[in-house]
């Protein structure tokens, strides 16, 4: 297995251009359109809203500013799969459709998909949806082809700022701790990684730099495994069907008592 | 008050709509009144085997459909056989940590006993010839091997759904474990309340019937109980529930579960419409009740 390979974006540097989107989309031939109907909607200068089949880069554009707008800043930040190392939507597929890859990111196989869907609900991030098109489940495969052709993923190759960096996992957390560092001697105390270490789904193969809390960013303070309710919800279920069996069978059993009694009864 | 949201919030609804839902009810039909009707065989009793014979009867047509509904939602319908066999190497595709791919080979594997079952009853009532099928029914060894066997497929079937829920990153769903025991005894439920209904459509109103009634008011009486629980164990999510189908939620409570209940109490409510008024009460309730849980956790 080649090493683990991935993303670091520095949100701090992105300055919102989305070239990330346009390579994304023109690389991977997503339609611009979802199933013919036009989904561009104005929220801020964020016009794709969200992660979904057809988009596998998302820049949101987060407005912190005073009612009266005079203080403010804005919060850029470019949203991709996360490729997590524990990978909910891996776990999930009861088709193994969603397969690990040599680089150690997460990817769709579109023919052996049947969209189910559970992968979407299981994704803590919202990152997977439908595609129309496919009728599959479809997100980032950080490339997986142009990684196979020694290239590096489309998104990074056309980021302007190197917000979004590709690379090595080692090298890529060396890095941005170093820029960490960087910060906080500027005086920016806020500023921390999201997803690099373990404890973290295993790590975040595609992790950040953020200088808020996480919820500000639309991304979970602390995103779980599906399974955790696996062991407890099948024992509660079993003790459900336990005592439905007992009342059921007290309540078969009584009947032959009762009419016991009634042929007793002078 | 605790400012960091759930981290469930931040997930995507899978849009599992109208036709899950229905495939919630009619599975939970399906492996309740197989149930249901096994255990009035095991029991033995000559004049109800026409009632485990209605069992069998809408079990049989309920599998089918359950099968046609999740195929049907499906973004790709025709590779539903991707669930069993791996399409890349054509090997069985069954991961035990996955209740979507355990809950396949349940339903595909219920639905051979559910057949079996169906087949024995079509002898039974003479309308079909072939006096092997016999076998597959208890009071013999192998049919009540096989009654045994197929109730616990059939149970796994009625809440494997409600785990398969829990084993999400959704609000509400992924909440709480007690979803699946939620499932299970409210497919208990509307089974026994169809069971009811359809005895007296049918004229097939056996001695047991009057049991199933009073069974049934206990596993009502336990589904509020476990509803409550449920409700309780969300904690902070429980807020979710501020909305139209908290509302819906309440009025399953109040008509599918504390009317019934009021109705069996007090027989002379009703009269004679009382037992069916419960029932019919009762299946509403079931129906209303995953229609709430389904929909809800995707509108947040």
């Amino acid at each position: 297995m080649a090493e683990p390979m991935g993303f670091y974006t520095d949100t701090t540097v992105c300055i919102g251009c989305k070239a990330c989107e346009v390579a994304c989309k023109e690389w991977n031939q997503l339609p611009s359109t979802n199933g013919g109907l036009n989904t561009l909607r104005g929220n801020s200068y964020d016009n794709t809203r969200q992660l979904d089949g057809i988009h596998w880069r998302h820049v949101k554009f987060i407005e912190q500013f005073t009612e009266d707008r005079k203080d403010g800043r804005w919060l850029l930040m470019s949203d991709v799969c996360k490729h997590c190392v524990h990978a909910a939507c891996l776990e999930v597929c009861p088709t193994n459709a969603i397969v690990r890859t040599e680089f150690d990111t997460v990817v769709i196989q579109s023919d052996a998909c049947n969209g189910c869907r559970d992968c979407i609900s299981a994704c803590p991030f919202g990152v997977i949806e439908i595609n129309p098109a496919s009728g599959t489940a479809q997100k980032c495969t950080l490339c997986y082809d142009r990684l196979q052709g020694g290239l590096e993923p489309a998104c990074s190759k056309a980021c302007p700022t190197q917000s979004i960096q590709f690379g090595t996992i080692n090298d890529l957390k060396g890095r941005a701790q170093k820029r960490v560092e960087q910060l906080h001697q500027a005086g920016e105390k806020r500023a921390y990684l999201y997803g690099a270490d373990e404890k973290m789904l295993g790590g975040l193969n595609s992790f950040y730099l953020l200088v808020d809390k996480p919820e500000v960013y639309g991304l979970p303070p602390d995103p779980k495994m599906q399974t955790r309710n696996l062991q407890a919800g099948s024992w509660f279920s079993a003790l459900g069907a336990v005592l439905v069996g007992l009342m059921a069978i007290i309540n078969f059993r009584n009947r032959g008592a009762d009419e016991n009694a009634r042929e007793e009864r002078p | 008050m605790n400012a960091v949201p759930s981290s469930t919030y931040f997930s995507a609804p899978p849009d599992w709509g109208w036709l899950i839902t229905l495939y919630f009810f009619f599975g939970g039909l399906a492996g309740g009144c197989y149930f249901l009707a096994v255990l009035i065989d095991l029991f033995d009793r000559p004049e109800d085997r026409p009632l485990a014979r209605l069992g069998y009867y809408i079990s049989f047509p309920c599998i089918i459909i359950s099968g046609l509904l999740l195929t049907l939602d499906l973004g790709r319908p025709l590779r539903f056989w991707h669930m069993l066999i791996e399409s890349n190497t054509y090997r069985p595709m069954f991961k035990y940590w996955s209740p979507m791919s355990v809950g396949s080979w349940a339903l595909l594997i219920f639905g051979i006993f559910v057949f079996l079952a169906f087949l024995e009853a079509l002898v039974e009532d003479n309308r079909l010839a072939w006096a092997g099928a016999r076998k597959f029914r208890p009071p013999g060894v192998l049919g009540s091997v096989i009654a045994v066997i197929g109730g616990l497929f059939g149970f796994y079937v009625a809440g494997y759904t409600g785990v398969l829920l829990a084993v999400t990153n959704r609000p509400i769903w992924s909440d709480t474990p007690l979803l699946g025991m939620l499932f299970i005894v409210s497919a208990a439920s509307i089974s026994a309340a169809l069971m009811i209904l359809l005895a007296h459509g049918s004229r097939r109103t056996t001695p047991g019937v009057a049991v199933m009634h009073r069974l049934d008011s206990w596993v009502v009486a336990l589904e509020f109980i476990v509803l409550i629980a449920f409700l309780i164990s969300l904690g902070s999510v429980f807020r979710a529930w501020l909305s139209a189908w908290g509302l819906l939620l309440l009025v399953v409570i109040l008509l599918g579960m504390i009317l019934p209940l009021a109705l069996y109490w007090r027989k002379e409510w009703l009269g004679d419409r009382n037992l069916t008024t419960s029932a019919a009460l009762v299946l509403l309730g079931g129906f209303l009740l995953r229609l709430v849980i389904v929909f809800s956790a995707q509108g947040i």
